[in-house]
């Protein structure tokens, strides 16, 4: 039996309490790019005094104290120095929110001053870029250069990112708030879009350092649930927890033994994780109950949760899918989501009638270097007979991606297209 | 990273004896803080042993023993499902966790078996991801 180790301790401490740290910090002095300073230095007397002392037994409560006399100190050093009227009023601003602050109470009243914070690093003023560096530095405890390499700028540019935008938030007063009802839906969206962004990152892992990587969707999924918790009236925010659980389940079934990609109608279901499939159709539900119809999220989410329903691949219900590919091309038209229709429809109701359709999608301009386009084209030509024009579609479409294996798996297709094409005629 | 949080059984667990009110409550908020926090991925408690039972191997023999079991202290009385960050991060989130007993008792913390601990992640297959995810959204 080991003594823990102090160091991983305190990193775990922080990882529990920072945000709400922040959070709360944040709500009194009313300057985010403060709250983190303060939370910050009370991080360091951890780091000097824990080591010795031992991890105190209400960790969050001894860090919030230490940030207080911080911020004390702060001012007190500050008084000698000259300084402008406006600073001048803006300490007063923060002396006075100091003295009538509750500071037992700041640590206990930790939910909301969380969903405040979250509300403001991905403030639609911020770039999206600011609003996820931010989010990940304040709400998931990333350091910079963990930012940084996830992905793949330097260190300095995500440094810079997150300066600017705290001097954004602060020159913009931003006010640390939940929005009002009458803006809450915008906000909410840009909230999700940061969340689903960061899902994404690590669960496509387009580039990057591998080992932070599913970091990030790990990541994005807490802060997905933390939402759920926080927010539980809002239907996307199940919406989104539902596409994300739905999505993670199937993470290890998506690679075979040496590394080969496997199709999603093509994976072993068992390695499905049905945990998150559990969590994710608990989530979908509470998105519905809610009402007022699905909005892309959810209707993504349904999507996949068709799939995660169906035990074997044959029993997918093509038809409720096509269905809600429609509902899903109505709220957000997008010719990426036309050609997953396209998809459906074809295994709904056969490859002629969505043949048709990816040939009108052929003229989209956005599609025009798509490498899915010709590939999805190839698989109904496959299945329509017709082999050498699929062959062909095949040969094109891995002509147009860079990734690796891709290539290597159409390629295999358009030679499998030229066999059969022998053997048949 | 997952992990299994195990509360040990006692005599009380054992015996089918319900905690206090008050422990309860205190277990109702403490799950409360583990959801707001997004740790918690699931959770129940368990009936004593006496309505469970084991099934013990040997080769092709299945022979099935009913409950109750004696050794109270290796006994699992509930359960939760935690998604951290470190060992440390669970450790850190029990020691905040209300005695789960009205005496004195026992959390056994187990780490789940993932992905990476099966050697299967290697980078070749991280790079391959932007291509599944591709595949993945239009087999949808």
């Amino acid at each position: 039996m080991g003594e823990p180790d102090v160091g991983r301790a305190i990193e775990a401490v922080w990882r529990i309490e920072s945000a709400r740290l922040i959070g709360g910090l944040a709500r009194i002095v009313r300057d985010v790019g403060l709250a983190e300073d303060l939370a910050h230095d009370a991080l360091v007397a951890a780091l000097e005094q824990w080591p010795e002392s031992g991890v105190p037994d209400n960790p969050g409560a001894w860090l919030m104290a230490t940030a207080k006399h911080r911020a004390i100190d702060r001012l007190r050093r500050s008084e000698v120095l000259e300084r402008k009227q406006e600073e001048l009023g803006r300490e007063l601003e923060i002396r006075q929110a100091l003295s009538e602050a509750d500071w037992d109470a700041a640590i206990d009243d930790v939910g909301d001053d969380v969903l405040r914070l979250i509300f403001t690093t991905c403030h639609p003023v911020l770039s999206r870029e600011a609003r996820v560096a931010l989010t990940l530095r304040l709400l998931g405890g990333l350091t910079t250069p963990e930012i940084a390499r996830a992905f793949l700028v330097s260190e300095s540019t995500v440094a810079q990112r997150i300066v600017r935008a705290k001097r954004t938030l602060a020159e913009t007063k931003v006010p640390f708030e939940v929005p009002a009802r009458d803006e809450l839906a915008e906000r909410v969206s840009s909230v999700l879009e940061v969340v689903y962004f960061i899902f994404n990152e690590g669960y496509q892992a387009t580039g990057g350092d591998d080992w932070i990587r599913p970091h990030l969707s790990a990541e994005a999924m807490r802060l997905g649930r933390i939402l759920a918790a926080l927010a539980p009236d809002e239907p996307e925010v199940h919406g989104l927890v539902a596409l994300m659980e739905i999505q993670a389940s199937r993470y290890r079934a998506r690679v075979g033994p040496s590394g080969e990609p496997i199709l999603l109608l093509d994976q072993d279901r068992s390695r499905w994780d049905y945990m998150l499939i559990g969590r994710g159709l608990t989530a979908l539900g509470r998105a519905e109950e809610l009402g007022g119809g699905l909005g892309p999220y959810a209707l993504q989410a349904s999507i996949a949760a068709c799939h995660a329903q169906a035990r074997v691949a044959e029993d997918t219900n093509w038809p409720r899918i096509l269905a809600l590919y429609d509902a899903l091309a109505e709220l957000s038209p997008s010719p990426v989501i036309d050609l997953n229709r396209a998809v459906a429809l074809g295994m709904a109701f056969g490859p002629e009638r969505a043949l048709e359709v990816v040939d009108e999608l052929a003229a989209e301009p956005q599609l025009e270097s798509y490498h899915l386009l010709p590939s999805v084209r190839g698989d109904l030509l496959f299945k329509l007979g017709r082999l050498q024009e699929a062959q062909e579609e095949f040969e094109r479409a891995a002509s147009l991606t860079d990734n690796a294996p891709e290539r290597r798996l159409l390629l295999e297709r358009a030679a499998a297209c030229a066999r059969n094409g022998r053997s048949v005629g | 990273m997952r992990f299994m949080i195990m509360v040990k059984a006692t005599d009380q667990s054992e015996a089918g004896e319900m905690p206090s009110q008050e422990l309860l409550e205190q277990m109702q908020q403490y799950n409360e803080e583990l959801v707001k926090a997004g740790v918690l991925l699931a959770g129940e408690g368990l009936h004593p042993s006496a309505k469970g039972a084991r099934i013990k191997f040997s080769g092709d023999k299945r022979t099935v023993i009913d409950g109750p079991f004696t050794e109270t202290k290796e006994l699992v009385a509930g359960f939760w499902v935690f998604d951290v960050k470190s060992k440390e991060e669970a450790i850190e989130w029990v020691k905040r966790c209300p005695n789960p007993m009205d005496e004195e008792s026992e959390i056994e913390i187990r780490q789940v078996f993932e992905i990476d601990d099966f050697g299967e992640l290697t980078p070749e297959i991280r790079e391959t991801d932007q291509r599944l995810r591709d595949e993945v959204a239009r087999n949808q």
